[in-house]
This record gives C-alpha cells, sequence and structure tokens, in this order.
C-alpha cells in the first residue's frame, strides 16, 4: 500500500506553491499534506495511514510543524491540506521529540510489536519512563475498522469501549455471517494482529487445479493468451458490498469498468478453426485409486500445479501434510487404454510422467515408481529422454496399480499410503507404501464440444474427438467447408502435434483466401420445384445448412457452394423432389438390381 | 368423325373404380354420347369372345382397373392390348399393384391356407385346394391359376396412361375423359389426371415443424382438428402422395393412405416415406429413434399399401428359389 499514486491535478484546482524542509514545491490546493511529501521522496512515518482510505490522524506519528503566516504549529501531515506559501519541516528537532515521546507511549503497551519497535530503534527510543504493560497486539490504527466500513462495505469490524479499554471487535461481539472473509482487514493489519484461517482445514494445492493463486482479479495461469486480468464476480469484494474499487483506482490506464457486462460479439469469418482443446479424465469413478477420498492421491494435472513456481507451495514438492516426500508412485493409463473408459491412448501420459519422474527426484531424491502398460515414447528425442530417466533410478514397474488405500494389517507410517500391483515382469505382487500418487490421467474431448458439433456442424470419430475429412490427405479439414480443426480437439496429441496441425490449419485457411474462391462439389442436389411442395423435411435433416426455403416460392432452395452431395435431402424427400446429380434413382436402382442379380427376391 | 369407342375392365379388383366411374353421374350422359361403350363387364353384358372377334386396334381407349393377380387376367389384358389403341391403367391396383399386392408379403400357398383351410368360416377337412383343370362327366372344367406375385398392368402389357387414386376421384377421371375426347393426351406413358405435387400441397391442415415423439393409430388418439397429422403422430401419407384428389381424406380428418402415388421419378413411394418419417422424429440418438419407430405399427401396410407391385421390395423372399429379378413371376 506504499506505492505512490500521482497528484493528478483537475482543471479547475488552483495549484499552490509551498515549502517543505527547504524545497520549493507545487500541487494543487488542498492536497493532503502526506501525499505531497511523498509524491516528492519525503519520508513521514505513519502507522495508521493508507492512501485508498480516508484519512484519520489517530497514530500521530506523522506529525510536522508548519508555519502558516507566521505562525508555528504542529499538525498530523495525513489530514493537513496544504496552502499557498506555508513552510513544512518534518524532521526538525521538536517533531522528533515529540514523535521520541510518542513511541516511548506505545513502547509501554506495544513492546513486542515489530513496526513500535522497528520505530522505536530508529528514532533511538531506549529507555521507557511510563509503566509498561503487558504487550498488545493491536495498536488500535484502525485500519482493519475503516478498510471494511469504507472500502469494501462489509461493516463487519469496528471498535467497541473508549480510552484506554478501546479495541476492535465485531458489531455488538457477535460472530456473525457479515464478513465474506476478504481479508481486506487482514492485508491492511500492520501488525498481523488479524489472521485469516482457512476454514476448511484442506490445503488449496489439492483442492483446486487452477495454476497459480487466484485473487478475483487475475491473470488464468501466467502463459494465458491474451495475458488480459479479469474479474472473477463472485470472489470481488467490489460486486458483494460495492465497495472496494481499490484496481480501477490504481490502474494506471484506467481499464477497469465494474459496468462492463458479458456480451456476444458477432465476427462474420469465411473460416474456422475449432481448438477446443481437451479435458483431463476425471479419475473419480475408480475409486479404487481413492481420487477424492486420500488427499496423496492426485492427477497429473494437480501435480503440475504443486510443482509450479507459481503454485500455493512456490514449487515445492510437498505432501498433504507438509514433508517432503520419501516415495512417490506415478500410475499410467488412467481412463486411457481401458475399455470400461476410453479406449484410445491419450499419447502424452508416459512422457508427462517421465516428466515428473525426472522433476521428482530432482526436487526432493524421493523414490519414484512408475506403474505402465508400456512405454510409448514415439517423438524427437523422446526415446532418449525415456533411457535417461531410466539412468536417474527410477522404478519402473510394468504392470497395472489394482488400489490404492491407506489400510494395511501390517499398518503404515502416518500420511503414507499402499499401492497393490502386479509387476508382470517379476511375476510377483508388490505392495509399495508411498506418500503421494500421481494418477497419469488421459485427454477427454472439451465439455461443450458436442454443443459445437451440433453449431458447425461436424462430425466426430467413435472417441468423440473431432473428425478429419481424411486422416491422412485431410487431416485438418472437415466434411464441412471453410470449418478446420488442430490441437486435442481432433484427437490426443503432444504440444509439437498441437503446434504443427495449428500451423497447417492456418495454412489451409490462408489457402482458401488467398485464392479468393471456392471450389465446389461437381454431386450436389437440386430441387426440382415443380415437385417440391415446400414440406421443409429436407431442412432438418441437411448436416452443412445448404437447404434453406424460398417462402415466396414456397419451395425448397439448395445452396450450391454449400451442399456436399451427401444425399441426406434426396432420401429424405418424400415427394422424390430432390436430385442427386450423378445418383439419381435410375442409377441406384440398377445398382442395387445388380447387387440382388444372383440372390431370390 | 365417328363415335369414340371404349372398353373397360377389371381384373384384380374390388369394383371400386367401377363405380367410380359410374360417380361422374349425369355427365356419363354426356360420354355415351360421344363414346360408345363396347366392353365393361361390371356393367354391360360382353363376353371375352366379343372382344376376341373385334379386329386389333378396334378399341380406341381401354381403362383396365385391378391387379394383375392370375392366368385370367394376364390373358385378358395381352387380348385387350391387341385390341385397343390406348391403354390406361385405371385405379392403384392397375398401376401399381394397390391393396391386392399386399399379398406379396405371404407366399402363395399361405394365403390359399388361409383362404380354403384356416379361415373361420370354412369348413374344409379333405384340404381341398383350387384346381386349374378338373375333369367332370360333363367334360374339362379350367379355373385360372394364381400367381405367386401379384403385378401392376404395365408389368405384362405396355402401358400408355395411367390414372392413380384408389378409386381416382370422379372429376379427374372426368378431366382424363374430355382430354382422350378433344384428342388433348400427354405423351405416352404420363401419369394422368392427378397433379405433380403432393397431397401437401392441397391439404388444409396446418404445419408446425414439429418432430414426432410417437406413432399412434387412428382410433387412439383424438387428432388436434386443424393440425398436420403426421406431426401428431399419426402416419399420413400426404407428403410422399400424388396430389390430384384433392386432400379428400384430409378433408374428412384422415390421414392420407397414398393411393395417388409416387411423385416425380421416386417410383417406391414407401421408400419415399420412411426416409422422411427418418428425419421427422424427435430422436437424438438411436435408442430413442428406436422407441419411435418401435411404435409404428405394420409399417409395410402402412408405406406400401397401394405401391408393392411398384417397389423394391417387391414381395416377400420367395421360398428354395433362386430367381433373377426381372424374370416374371406368375406361376413361380
Amino acid at each position: 500500500m506504499n506505492e505512490k499514486t500521482e497528484i493528478i491535478a483537475e482543471p479547475d484546482v488552483k495549484m499552490v506553491t509551498f515549502t517543505i524542509d527547504g524545497k520549493e514545491v507545487t500541487a494543487p490546493d488542498r492536497t493532503f499534506l502526506i501525499k505531497v511529501a511523498r509524491e516528492h521522496n519525503i519520508e513521514i512515518p505513519t502507522l495508521c495511514y493508507n492512501e485508498h482510505l480516508e484519512p484519520y490522524g489517530v497514530c500521530r506519528m506523522c506529525i510536522v510543524e508548519v508555519t502558516r503566516n507566521g505562525r508555528r504549529r504542529i499538525v498530523t501531515a495525513c489530514n493537513y491540506p496544504v496552502t499557498e506559501g506555508i513552510v513544512v519541516e518534518t524532521r526538525n528537532e521538536r517533531i522528533i521529540n515529540n514523535r521520541k515521546l510518542l513511541l516511548e507511549m506505545m513502547m509501554a503497551r506495544h513492546s513486542e510489536v515489530e513496526v513500535i519497535r522497528n520505530l522505536a530503534k530508529e528514532y533511538g527510543v531506549d529507555t521507557i519512563r511510563f509503566k509498561e504493560q503487558p504487550s498488545e497486539e493491536c495498536i488500535l490504527c484502525g485500519l482493519c475498522v475503516r478498510v471494511c466500513n469504507d472500502l469494501v462495505g462489509a461493516h463487519a469490524l469496528c471498535f467497541a469501549q473508549r480510552g484506554p479499554e478501546r479495541y476492535v471487535t465485531t458489531p455488538y461481539d457477535v460472530e456473525s455471517d457479515t464478513c465474506i472473509g476478504c481479508g481486506a482487514c487482514y492485508h491492511v493489519c500492520p501488525t498481523n494482529h488479524i489472521k485469516m484461517e482457512q476454514m476448511d482445514g484442506l490445503s488449496v494445492v489439492y483442492g483446486d487445479v487452477s495454476l497459480g493463486p487466484d485473487k478475483p482479479i487475475h491473470i488464468d495461469f501466467m502463459q494465458a493468451v491474451p495475458a488480459t486480468p479479469w474479474i472473477d464476480q463472485k470472489s470481488c469484494i467490489h460486486f458483494q458490498t460495492d465497495g472496494c474499487g481499490i484496481c480501477s483506482e490504481v490502474c494506471p490506464t484506467d481499464a477497469i469498468h465494474y459496468d462492463m457486462k458479458d456480451e456476444i460479439v458477432e465476427v462474420e469469418a469465411g473460416n474456422i478453426i475449432v481448438t477446443s482443446g481437451f479435458k483431463g479424465f476425471d479419475p473419480s469413478p475408480m475409486y479404487q485409486f481413492g481420487y477424492g477420498r486420500l488427499p496423496q492421491v492426485m492427477t497429473s494435472i494437480e501435480f503440475e500445479k504443486l510443482s509450479n513456481a507459481g503454485g500455493s507451495t512456490g514449487g515445492k514438492l510437498l505432501t498433504p501434510d507438509g514433508r517432503t516426500p520419501e516415495a512417490v508412485a506415478i500410475v499410467h493409463c488412467i481412463g486411457s487404454r481401458d475399455k470400461n473408459y476410453n479406449e484410445y491412448c491419450s499419447r502424452i501420459c508416459c512422457m508427462q510422467s517421465l516428466k515428473f519422474s525426472h522433476l521428482i527426484r530432482e526436487k526432493t531424491g524421493a523414490e519414484v515408481y512408475q506403474c505402465y502398460i508400456d512405454m510409448r515414447c514415439f517423438g524427437k528425442g523422446y526415446e532418449e529422454f525415456y533411457s535417461r530417466v531410466l539412468s536417474e533410478d527410477v522404478h519402473f514397474i510394468r504392470g497395472k496399480v489394482s488400489e490404492v488405500t491407506d489400510f494395511s494389517p501390517d499398518g503404515l507410517p502416518e500420511g503414507k499410503v499402499l499401492i497393490k500391483v502386479e509387476d508382470t515382469l517379476l511375476g510377483i505382487v508388490r505392495e509399495i507404501p508411498v506418500d503421494m500418487v500421481i494418477l497419469s490421467v488421459g485427454i477427454e474431448p472439451q465439455v461443450g464440444a458436442q454443443d459445437l458439433k451440433q453449431k458447425l456442424r461436424i462430425s466426430v470419430s467413435p472417441d468423440s474427438f473431432f473428425l478429419e475429412r481424411h486422416p491422412k490427405l485431410a487431416p485438418v479439414a472437415t466434411a464441412t467447408e471453410g470449418v478446420f480443426i488442430a490441437g486435442c480437439a481432433q484427437g490426443p496429441k503432444d504440444i509439437p502435434d498441437t503446434v504443427a496441425q495449428a500451423n497447417a490449419a492456418a495454412a489451409a485457411v490462408l489457402q482458401a483466401i488467398a485464392q479468393g474462391e471456392v471450389m465446389l462439389e461437381p454431386i450436389t442436389a437440386e430441387v426440382m420445384e415443380e415437385q417440391c411442395t415446400g414440406c421443409e423435411t429436407c431442412l432438418s435433416v441437411c448436416p452443412y445448412e445448404a437447404i434453406t426455403k424460398d417462402e415466396e416460392k414456397g419451395i425448397a432452395v439448395i445452396n450450391d457452394a454449400l451442399c456436399k452431395g451427401c444425399g441426406t435431402c434426396v432420401a429424405a424427400c418424400p415427394s422424390g423432389a430432390i436430385k442427386q446429380w450423378g445418383f439419381d434413382r435410375e442409377q441406384i436402382i440398377a445398382e442395387i438390381d445388380a447387387v440382388l442379380a444372383d440372390i431370390a427376391v | 368423325m365417328s363415335k369414340l369407342k371404349l372398353g373397360l375392365y377389371w381384373a384384380a379388383s374390388c369394383g371400386g373404380c367401377d363405380m367410380a366411374v359410374l360417380e361422374i353421374g349425369d355427365r356419363l350422359l354426356t360420354l355415351v354420347e360421344h363414346a360408345d361403350i363396347v366392353f365393361w363387364p361390371c356393367v354391360a353384358d360382353f363376353k371375352y369372345k366379343d372382344v376376341e372377334n373385334y379386329e386389333d386396334g378396334f378399341i380406341d381407349v381401354c381403362f383396365f382397373n385391378g391387379a394383375i393377380r392370375n392366368s385370367e387376367a394376364v390373358e385378358i389384358a395381352e387380348l385387350l392390348r391387341r385390341k385397343s389403341k390406348v391403354m390406361v391403367a385405371f385405379g392403384s391396383c392397375a398401376t401399381k399393384g394397390g391393396i391386392p399386392a399386399l399379398t406379396n408379403l405371404y407366399q402363395r400357398q399361405e394365403l390359399l391356407d388361409r383362404v380354403y383351410i384356416e379361415c373361420e368360416t370354412v369348413e374344409n377337412p379333405d384340404k381341398v385346394y383350387p384346381q386349374t383343370s378338373v375333369k367332370v362327366p360333363a367334360g374339362e372344367l379350367t379355373l385360372p391359376e394364381l400367381h405367386t406375385t401379384v403385378r401392376a398392368l404395365n408389368d405384362v402389357i405396355p402401358v400408355d396412361y395411367y390414372i392413380p387414386g384408389c378409386p381416382p376421384v370422379a372429376d379427374r377421371i372426368w378431366d382424363v375423359i374430355l382430354a382422350i375426347v378433344g384428342g388433348e393426351l400427354p405423351p405416352a406413358g404420363s401419369i394422368v389426371g392427378a397433379g405433380d405435387k403432393s397431397v401437401c400441397d392441397e391439404c388444409p391442415l396446418e404445419k408446425r415443424q414439429i418432430k414426432i415423439t410417437k406413432f399412434h393409430r387412428i382410433h387412439e388418439i383424438k387428432p388436434e382438428p386443424g393440425w398436420c397429422l403426421l406431426e401428431q403422430g399419426i402416419v399420413c401419407m400426404g407428403p410422399a402422395t400424388r396430389s390430384g384428389c384433392g386432400a379428400l381424406c384430409l378433408q374428412a380428418g384422415m390421414p392420407c393412405r397414398g393411393c395417388y402415388g409416387h411423385i416425380g421419378d421416386e417410383e417406391d413411394q414407401g421408400a419415399a416415406m420412411m426416409g422422411a418419417i427418418g428425419s421427422l422424429i424427435d430422436a437424438k440418438d438411436e435408442e430413442k429413434a428406436k422407441e419411435i419407430i418401435d411404435s409404428l405399427i405394420d409399417p409395410a401396410g402402412y408405406f406400401y399399401r397401394f405401391g408393392m407391385s411398384k417397389s423394391t421390395l417387391l414381395r416377400k423372399r420367395l421360398l428354395n428359389t433362386k430367381v433373377k429379378r426381372d424374370v416374371k413371376l406368375e406361376v413361380l
């Protein structure tokens, strides 16, 4: 809270010139003196001032001597408005002596409080002439009460009693649900008298999966594009109490507007590249691994967060009870290559698990057990990395883990869980106590991919990922003209493959843009106007939205540029009013006759 | 100019087509002013012999109704073809097999068993089946042979025009008669006395673009008046049926049965309707689709009520036979 905010003169405010510590300065009339002083790097000590709050003048540490019209007086800088021609002295002998006296009094009551002790030391206060009392943490600066009432607007804190009996409390000394848990009081408290407690008693890293701490205003993760912060309205104080507003106050470019609403922007585009990505498999249904039940069990994505330097442990690998792990198990193919969940291989998990092994070995030296079906190190440099991890004393166990449990008849050391795995190379079942279990979860299509499929009229393959037009010849195109796919939306893949595919999709779009023309399918359907009764049956079946109704003529019309000649409308048309060029009735009947020629009718 | 010579015949027919001709009412009097009827078994006493005695091409226009179901129908069809300048397949049975062709869903023996043995009102302990010939003291008596497969008229003889409908509506018949008398017939092979669009085009009911969640038979629900029956889950063949009838059934609150036949060159009316039904049901997954489709009772009866002989299906697979499709299936 000590950053300086520039004093910007309002156009209609008069500027005044005066002197601080012999220096001539100019500032808008009636600005509080402490602001001007800080602007000019003149240090004035204070305990109760915060530039986002109204000055309070209670700690008296900011006293300065002001000469105005030849009259000298001591004032508090935090709430003294400057005027033309005043002379301010912030550190003359009289002021220092006064501050010393103040500190002496404060030391008598708050001898253990760090900020007071530091100031006392700075001012050379070593003997205390007042009767010393047991040290109190709260120095009654009122910052917490003011931030809660004036800024946050929650009104959850107040002062009670007066004089020596004064103390900070909740209204009527009762615990109420007025507190929104925003932590503003905790942040402004100069003595750490106010503390935040985790209500659920859980360490955050094991509870959610976002990468990095989340303030209400935050950037999703360090690599987010665009790297623009956004406000989570559910947790932002402003949206709860209409108070705070500090972020908009400090924003130098005035970019924060609380009245902005989510809006739907319509963009007319000739091509669409679908890169809806993936979601990690949720291992909760695989109860045998205890995910969600045993705190030691986490998914690969949660481990990424734990290991991330921007994460809640600052990148330290810690068990839920705060220890450095001695043994970690990494379980492969969670939700992948599994007939009960997804049959496909998620492709990235083997290499990701190897990376984790390497990180764990490097950061903690813990024993790492990789329980795999078979190692699939298919990419450039991947096999070499596998060899390297093999030489780092990681244990590779070929076999599927059958159970993760916190129960063992022989008892388990505190905080450990037991993994049971059949080592198919040794031919034995192994039971290994570990401190942490990482489930290497597979890749699944993103939530909402189904909606997107319907909207864009594209197909999905049996694994529910978007289907490319041809696996080899048109890997980024879809059956719908102008719609392309890239990355995990098309199927599980690692970053190099995703980038390559994204480049390919971009190139395909650029190709279409550069050509400026669209090549049409030769085999399209056409509506026979004289037979069409406009029943609209075809409109609902066209997968490419190529059919519209000509309301004037009352008939269906097919857009040649959109029609892919799939023939669905031809089959659906009850009036036989749609013809498919190259596949008319006679041709199809001839085919059927040929097929049936040799069998009895 | 001599008077036009008209012939009318019924093969496997219910007689409704002949009644439909009579339905033109007092316009019949106008008709006989311009035309002589030279053969009409239902109404006038002509013998096959009489027709045989006509010279070839004697009859100007022959209206042939009924499906080809036995050897007699083939014989007379071929005879009339020889004697007629213009051959008109009249009604759904002659054009597409009609109701009789639904028996294509059974084997011939199943039909014979049903009619001569199993039928609740039949007592036939000796299991006597009709014979094509039987010797009696007076000589040999013969009966036509029942075919395994019911065919449309143009499967046995070349046909010039087709008048669909079960039966064709009187006004359309009159339109055709006027065209014939006035010599304004369209090119041979045309479907006459019908429109080019679907029954929906003439239907007064409102479409609301609502998908079908369950199929109902007509006696199961009380449909909301004024709203498309198909959208209410009642199978209405309107979308796949040629216009011309003026949506008569729909105006009476009944779904279209499809008697006017296919539209355009999509000759398999049932397939066209099934294709449409597939896109009209409100199902996101296969399971739901199956549930909805399963609520549709007797799909063959609904979709192929009139068009079996001209459908890709044609018939139930014959037992123990291996034949090519283009082989005539008269007596197999």
